[in-house]
């Protein structure tokens, strides 16, 4: 974790600014590295994809007029919910590999300090300002203390388990002599009944379409209301304090 | 019941069946459970050889629908496997023998036998009350599975209660059923689900433990790979009609007429491995969706306790209504979009209020 005091944060734009050659006066510092935005607007559109054909996988689709042969809409369905099952493993192994190679924010969304008693006073006071009880926000370089719990149990924890169970699920289409089934066949263990599986995976969703409603309107109201840039710095990678 | 030194192919020759029969039915046997051409030659090889395998069929608490299979099979005919292939030592319901004179043969087979012959059971043993609701020659019938399960060589465990509880098992399961490998630990043991197990499927199984003397391969849940490595929809004759999109939307439209897919109405082959969609029953002249019914899965652990046959989904009950996951996810999701919506207005009221203070 950073400090996050006044004199912490204008200590951390000043290095920035040095490192980068970027002047201080614009209060700007650089975030969120070109990897990390990058895997961002593909794992979005992945979630994106994954969604909708998931729930189309889970609740059918209107019937299909016209011969069989002709139609394998609902193998395309499947086709793209996998594939895009494919690129958000892929995308979620090189964040595990960047949070590593990159700049300490990197690691941010991988743990949360829940033994640091000042984390907790941290998250207290922005459950206060999102309750409309304190007047100003803190504010941090990369994401506060209640977005980084957040961020792990809703979408780390959320994605790790959705990619697990998938998996699983996918792995009941290749066999049992598959790899998928080599390495995701223990789930097995823990719900003999796939169907249980199949639930769970539902649930994971909705999980996510929560995380992903909270996400964008905290996104959003935060850059309006706290005066620091929180849309655009997952495009620029730069995080600016307006004041 | 004859005895167990004898071999197979010596009994039929006794029952004068000729040789070229035998040959035949090798062949076939080694069809029905995949196996290539040499394996018919090993088959009769081991037939000819090998003295037949003593099993022991024992009855917990069960319904006998598995019995009611097993004697309908078609390839092998039971009468082959009951008086010919396997030396069927017990068997309750078929066996000559009554009181005293059939329990003598188990205590005889268990000395005479020890770790060579086969415990097959149906149904399972509740453990409640120390096994008084399932009484069996006198004793629980607990006690008597132990006892037998203790010399026995491998224990195939017939249907869904054998192997998983089913219905007798099923919440709030009041005499505590209890499948057979969470009592006996000690030894292998097969699984055979089904409510009941298709015939051909438990014949098949005999067959291959009396030609190879040893057990099939089982998976991560102990059922022969051979039957249970895919599921109903893997090879499900309407599979094409998934795939396409085409699907029956409630009962008797015309989607059903065409024979289109079950899956909306909640047909569980998805989730089901068993072989009806592969060898199908009676014979192979049908199974249930061939019949215009979803699957729903009696071949799985805890069928009865999953909520309704027609829903996908597993009713959680946890939140005092019964629901699934997407009525549930639903719900949330649209509570926080609410919760949303609602303090965004306060954010843009609080703002409103403070620019025009300032």
């Amino acid at each position: 974790m950073l400090d996050k005091s006044p004199q912490a944060l204008t200590a951390a734009v000043a290095a920035d600014a040095v490192r980068s050659g970027r002047s201080a006066e614009r209060g700007v510092v650089y975030v969120y590295e070109a990897p990390v935005r990058l895997w961002h607007w593909i794992n979005a559109a992945a979630i994106l994809v994954l969604g909708l054909t998931g729930y189309f996988i889970g609740s059918g689709i209107p019937t299909m007029p016209g011969e069989t042969s002709d139609d394998f809409l609902f193998g395309h369905i499947r086709f793209a919910h996998f594939f895009a099952g494919y690129v958000l493993t892929l995308g979620f192994l090189f964040r595990i590999y960047w949070a590593f190679m990159g700049n300490p924010h990197a690691k941010q969304i991988f743990y949360v300090p829940l033994w640091r008693k000042r984390y907790w006073r941290e998250v207290w006071h922005e459950i206060r300002w999102y309750a409309f009880v304190a007047a100003e926000p803190k504010k941090y370089v990369a994401h506060n203390p209640l977005a980084q719990l957040a961020m792990f149990f809703m979408f780390t924890l959320a994605i790790a388990f959705m990619i697990v169970t998938g998996f699983a699920l996918y792995a009941q289409g290749t066999g049992n002599d598959s790899w998928q089934y080599m390495l995701f066949g223990w789930v097995f263990s823990i719900w003999p009944n796939s169907q249980d599986l199949h639930t769970w995976h539902h649930l994971g969703l909705w999980m996510i379409v929560t995380f992903a409603l909270i996400h964008i309107y905290t996104a959003v109201r935060e850059d309006i209301v706290s005066r620091q840039s929180i849309v655009s710095s997952i495009i620029s990678g730069e995080r600016e304090f307006r004041d | 019941m004859g005895g167990a030194a004898e071999t197979f192919y010596g009994v039929i020759r006794r029952q004068g069946i000729t040789r070229r029969s035998f040959h035949k039915f090798c062949s076939l046997t080694a069809t029905s459970l995949g196996l290539g051409p040499l394996a018919a030659r090993q088959i009769a090889n081991a037939l000819e050889t090998k003295p037949r395998v003593p099993v022991i069929w024992m009855h917990g608490l069960e319904c006998t629908c598995c019995s009611e299979s097993f004697i309908r099979s078609a390839h092998p005919l039971v009468k082959d496997v009951v008086l010919s292939m396997i030396s069927l030592d017990y068997d309750a319901l078929i066996m000559a023998a009554a009181g005293h004179q059939a329990e003598a043969i188990l205590e005889e087979t268990r000395a005479k036998y020890k770790g060579e012959y086969v415990l097959a059971v149906e149904g399972n043993p509740p453990l409640n009350e120390g096994g008084m609701f399932c009484i069996d020659g006198g004793k629980p019938f607990v006690e008597k599975l132990r006892a037998m399960a203790e010399d026995s060589m491998a224990i195939i465990a017939w249907g869904t209660c054998a192997s998983w509880g089913c219905v007798q098992a099923a919440k709030p399961n009041p005499t505590g059923a209890t499948p057979i490998d969470k009592v006996i630990t000690n030894k292998p043991i097969i699984k055979v689900p089904g409510c009941p197990p298709i015939a051909e499927v438990m014949t098949a199984l005999v067959t291959f433990i009396t030609t190879f003397g040893k057990l099939p391969e089982l998976d991560r849940q102990g059922r022969p790979k051979m039957f249970y490595s895919q599921r109903i929809h893997d090879k499900c004759y309407r599979r094409p009609h998934f795939d396409a999109g085409q699907f029956v939307e409630v009962w008797d439209d015309e989607s059903a007429r065409k024979g289109y897919c079950l899956y909306k109405m909640g047909c569980k082959g998805p989730t089901t491995y068993n072989a009806c969609s592969a060898v199908r029953w009676n014979g192979g002249v049908s199974f249930p969706i061939q019949s215009g019914h979803g699957c729903f899965g009696c071949s799985e652990d805890g069928f009865w306790d999953k909520g309704s046959f027609y829903d996908r989904l597993t009713t959680i009950k946890q939140f005092g209504i019964e629901a699934n996951a997407d009525q549930i996810g639903m719900a949330a999701a649209g509570a926080v979009g609410l919760a949303v919506a609602a303090h965004a207005a306060v954010t843009a009221v609080k703002r409103l209020t403070l620019n025009r203070a300032e």
